[in-house]
């Protein structure tokens, strides 16, 4: 167990590296510099501040280990649209904000997604199981933002419902959500689906059968843990389709998260924006992946049998 | 004898994509008290499905008992309620299935799969349910009772994890276990020990056994009776002896050939020449026609009815009529 | 059945004799019933016809990779120059999807950014799978030291956020067909190596098993003629599927503006700007790419589906 722990752990921290330096590689190989050969006339100040912070004279090495320290102090110096911001302040002000859309953009999804699947799974080749898995293929068929713009179309523009921009009140929260979690509900649907399907014919579901335990303790105890473990494993890629997903959701919702300020960075080619939040993104998504695993671990108590690692 | 069980005429179906699969069709037999009735026949041939359906376990959709009635304690499995059904899973009959790491649930503890049962059918204390387990895994040879309780099944060999099977069927001290295949996922000394095992427990509870198995070793060893099944019938059915050293039927007479010799410990069905029947459109007549060297124009045709060739030795083929002369007599040899 | 629901004894007495006797014939004819064995991908064919939401989603890409081909031909107008006397019209007779603000008839400029979309979709799924077929197989076949150095190398850069590596990849490149492409497969062939090294390794122990088990000439027939097929099955189901993952990034990396530029048109890129057009009223702006997005991407999934339990070995009778 602390061996696989430790060596999930060091496979963490290569992809960090790696995110990290193909960042800094990418950024450095934009034709000119990517801190100052803006068409946008960057002002003396913010350009001094550049340097100051880049070191942007130095050698191209001592800039990656100064990249490479500015990750480990967390401090990814100065933006060149607001010249009075860092990146670290757009960092502190959209991320608690897409984490909210983030968190109940998942928990919906988990709830909804595994309810479908079960009951689809419960009522195989059922109505409730055909119904459910057409619209989990729509959901999954469907992009986010188009979902996003019909939404805001018909419940906010015809019907007048909802509100339809911002994240000022629980009112404002239900069309991003909607629009976020339809695909990931769609995935989680489909995947607890097949394996429950799959986990209700095993042996020891029979067994649980034969002993005389009531349907819902079979299904609840038995078979809906084993059933969710693959739900597990890919919870880190959902996060992931989620995060990328708030970059186009908080747009279009004017949402004053993390993923506006990356999409905004991106069409203003604020560099160090773009590659702070990148790294940010990713080490975030990184560690979501190695703490799914762990709590994979956890609730699979032969996985100190998966000498190679899961897959 | 008093009679714990008694099969009339049974009848199941599947529905499936392909068509109708008439997986048993009218199949009867009884079970005294305390004895161990082995049902054997070739992959296909509707074992498990017989025995499932003791228990009300046949998957519904597809699967149903069309016609035929279980008799139970005086009572009619078939026409019971599920609700009374699951009261009689686990604590009246229980049920132990082929393959031992794949009965248990992975993802929880023995001790909480082997008491579950018992705290499901009995008001008892957690407390004694746990004495209860363990005094079964005692029972069935689990040494360090204490520590093996708190452990996942992965952690348990093989050989093990079937006997915490078996202690599990047990506890709540049924009157009537069915096995089926218990011992063919296991290797062959391990085997040995769990019908071992089986014995002497029987004599220990005085339970009864139906034994589903392809092994004719295992049956030799421990069965009282055995019923033959082929294509969802049961072709013959008697006394060990009398199916050993009198077969009738060529199925079982063909079963017996194919195993080199009977005191051999791991005499394994081999099949017969030929394909079982097509279960979606069973034959009107014998479903052994096909692969019976001693296949008459009737066999195709009409299926035969049963012959008593005494209280307890059935059998159901057209040799046995008096006008099948000239096979009969190649059979005497 | 019904004979015997008459009295046993009676309906006996009545066989003919005749019929009593012994036939003569041939055991082995027995073996023939068995069902013929089909050909691995017949057998899968079979099946997947079967399946009419999967036949009814290749149809549709079927007749949508036609039209993408020829309908633009066919069509009058032209896919950058419009008429400004026909800024945003909704649809008519003579425009069927109605026109853009700049005049240009939106008909035809979905078949162009069909043809944009599909190709993207397609070419990336197809390098994908060359290079997964190269890593993937060299990893599988070599197996030892090779093989799970190559595999740490994946572990690591499977963590890596897919659509992230993109956007970075398109800031820095520039967006245009050919870079959007790159980097959709940069990052893309790793979930397409470790299927194909999967697949080589059970064809290895397959191969092992074979040759002590066979004379050593058919060995290699064996394989090429059932256990290849086999093994493709999984592959073809992955390149099926990342198909509509590389049209919905295409889409996403539009709605980024990395996507397709003017005055080329993709389907997504024809999505974003009719993001706006909606709330002014002009919904055929956004409606027609939308549905054919999500129409095409519902018709690779199904398909996909519809394969995955085609080729399921674990389905085959
Ligand atoms: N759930 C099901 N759906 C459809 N057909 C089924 C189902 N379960 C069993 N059958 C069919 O019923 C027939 C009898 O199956 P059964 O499992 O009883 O055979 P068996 O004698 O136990 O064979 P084995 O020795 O392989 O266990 C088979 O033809 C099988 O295809
Ligand atoms: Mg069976």
């Amino acid at each position: 167990m602390a061996i696989y722990l430790i060596r999930r752990f060091l496979i963490m921290i290569a992809t960090i590296f790696v995110i990290a330096t193909m960042t800094f590689i990418l950024m450095h190989s934009i034709p000119g510099n990517p801190f100052t050969t803006q068409d946008r006339s960057t002002s003396e100040a913010v350009q001094e501040n550049l340097n100051a912070h880049y070191h942007l004279d130095e050698p191209m090495l001592t800039q990656y280990g100064i990249w490479l320290k500015s990750l480990v102090t967390f401090d990814f110096g100065p933006s060149i649209k607001q010249p009075t911001e860092t990146v670290n302040d757009l960092l502190s002000r959209g991320f608690p904000i897409s984490a909210e859309l983030g968190m109940w953009t998942i928990m919906i999804a988990l709830l909804s997604g595994i309810t479908l699947g079960v009951l689809a799974a419960l009522k195989h080749n059922g109505m409730i199981d055909y119904i459910a898995m057409t619209l989990a293929v729509l959901g999954i068929s469907v992009p986010n933002f188009i979902l996003a713009t019909l939404l805001i179309q018909q419940l906010a523009v015809n019907l007048q419902l909802l509100p339809a921009a911002t994240w000022s009140s629980p009112m404002h929260m239900i069309m991003p959500i909607i629009a976020l979690a339809t695909g990931p509900t769609a995935i989680i649907a489909r995947l607890t689906r097949s394996s429950m399907l799959e986990v209700l014919t095993q042996d020891y579901i029979k067994t649980a059968r034969a002993k005389g335990l009531s349907p819902a303790k079979i299904v609840i105890k038995h078979a809906l843990r084993n059933a969710l473990m693959p739900v597990v494993t890919i919870l880190g890629t959902l996060v992931a389709a989620i995060l990328t997903g708030t970059f186009v959701i908080e747009r279009i919702f004017a949402i004053p998260g993390m993923g506006k300020y990356f999409v905004e960075s991106i069409n203003n080619r604020d560099y160090p924006v773009i590659m702070g939040t990148t790294v940010f993104y990713s080490a975030f998504l990184i560690f979501m992946l190695f703490l799914v695993d762990i709590v994979y671990s956890i609730l699979d108590p032969r996985i100190k049998l998966h000498k190679k690692g899961g897959s | 004898m008093e009679k714990i069980l008694e099969i009339e005429d049974l009848h199941v179906h599947f529905t499936t994509y392909g068509g109708t699969v008439q997986a048993v069709r009218g199949v009867s037999l009884y079970l005294n008290k305390g004895e161990t009735l082995a049902i054997v026949g070739e992959s296909g041939s509707g074992k498990s499905v017989t025995s499932n359906s003791i228990m009300q376990l046949i998957p519904s959709p597809p699967g149903k008992i069309v016609k035929g009635s279980i008799q139970f304690k005086g009572r009619d499995l078939v026409q019971t309620s599920k609700k009374e059904m699951r009261a009689i899973r686990g604590v009246d009959i229980s049920m132990i299935f082929q393959d031992p790491m794949t009965a248990l649930n992975p993802t929880l503890t023995v001790g909480d799969q082997l008491t579950e049962g018992l705290k499901q059918h009995t008001s008892i204390s957690a407390d004694s349910a746990k004495q209860k387990a363990m005094d079964m895994l005692r029972l069935v040879g689990i040494a360090e009772p204490d520590n093996r309780f708190k452990q996942y099944p992965h952690q348990f060999s093989g050989g093990m994890r079937q006997r915490i099977v078996i202690a599990m069927a047990l506890i709540c001290e049924p009157d009537l276990l069915i096995a089926d295949e218990p011992t063919t996922a296991l290797d062959v000394t391990i085997q040995a020990q769990i019908m071992e095992l089986f014995s002497e427990i029987q004599e220990k509870t005085g339970v009864s056994i139906i034994l589903v198995t392809h092994d004719l070793g295992v049956v030799a060893r421990v069965a009282d009776r055995v019923a033959v099944m082929y294509g969802g019938k049961i072709v013959e059915t008697g006394d060990k002896d009398a199916i050993f050293y009198n077969p009738q039927h060529p199925y079982t007479i063909g079963l017996l050939h194919s195993v080199p010799r009977l005191d051999m410990q791991e005499a394994v069905l081999q099949p017969i020449d030929g394909t079982p029947p097509d279960l979606f459109a069973p034959p009107q007549g014998c479903p052994f026609t096909a692969r019976c060297a001693h296949a008459m124009q009737v066999c195709a045709n009409v299926y035969p009815p049963a012959t008593n060739l005494s209280a307890s030795h059935q059998v159901e083929c057209w040799l046995q009529d008096a006008r099948a002369t000239r096979a009969a007599s190649l059979m005497k040899r | 059945m019904e004979r015997l629901n008459r009295p046993i004894e009676t309906a006996v007495q009545q066989i003919p004799d005749e019929w009593f006797q012994p036939i003569e014939k041939d055991l082995n004819k027995a073996e023939e019933v068995s069902r013929p064995s089909l050909s691995f991908y017949k057998d899968a064919w079979i099946r997947l016809k079967k399946n009419r939401l999967a036949v009814t989603g290749l149809f549709f890409l079927i007749v949508l990779i036609l039209a993408a081909i020829f309908a633009p031909i066919l069509s009058p107008y032209s896919i950058s120059e419009g008429a400004l006397r026909n800024q945003n019209l909704a649809p008519t007779a003579a425009h069927w999807f109605g026109t853009d603000s700049l005049g240009r008839d939106v008909f035809t400029r979905l078949w162009y950014g069909a043809r944009v979309s599909l190709f993207v979709g397609i070419a990336a799924a197809l390098i994908d799978f060359f290079i997964g077929i190269i890593y993937g197989g060299i990893a599988g076949y070599k197996g030892g030291r090779i093989d799970s150095t190559m595999m740490r190398i994946i572990e690591v850069l499977y963590g890596l956020p897919h659509l992230l590596v993109v956007i970075l990849l398109l800031v820095v490149m520039g967006p245009s067909l050919f870079t959007i492409i790159i980097a959709l497969t940069i990052t893309g062939w790793i979930g397409m190596a470790r299927i194909v090294r999967g697949q080589v390794m059970q064809l290895r122990n397959y191969e092992y098993v074979l040759a002590s088990k066979t004379l050593g000439a058919s060995t290699a027939r064996i394989i090429r003629r059932n256990l290849l097929p086999n093994t493709m099955g999984p592959i073809i189901v992955q390149i099926t599927l990342t198909v509509p993952s590389a049209i919905f990034a295409e889409a996403f990396l539009s709605f980024l503006g990395l996507g397709i530029q003017a005055p080329n048109a993709s389907w997504g890129s024809m999505a974003n700007d009719g993001l706006s057009a909606i709330l002014s009223g002009d919904w055929w702006l956004l409606f027609f790419p939308a549905l054919f997005i999500s129409l095409t991407m519902f018709a690779f999934n199904v398909l996909g589906d519809g394969l995955r339990d085609a080729f399921d070995p674990k389905l085959r009778r």
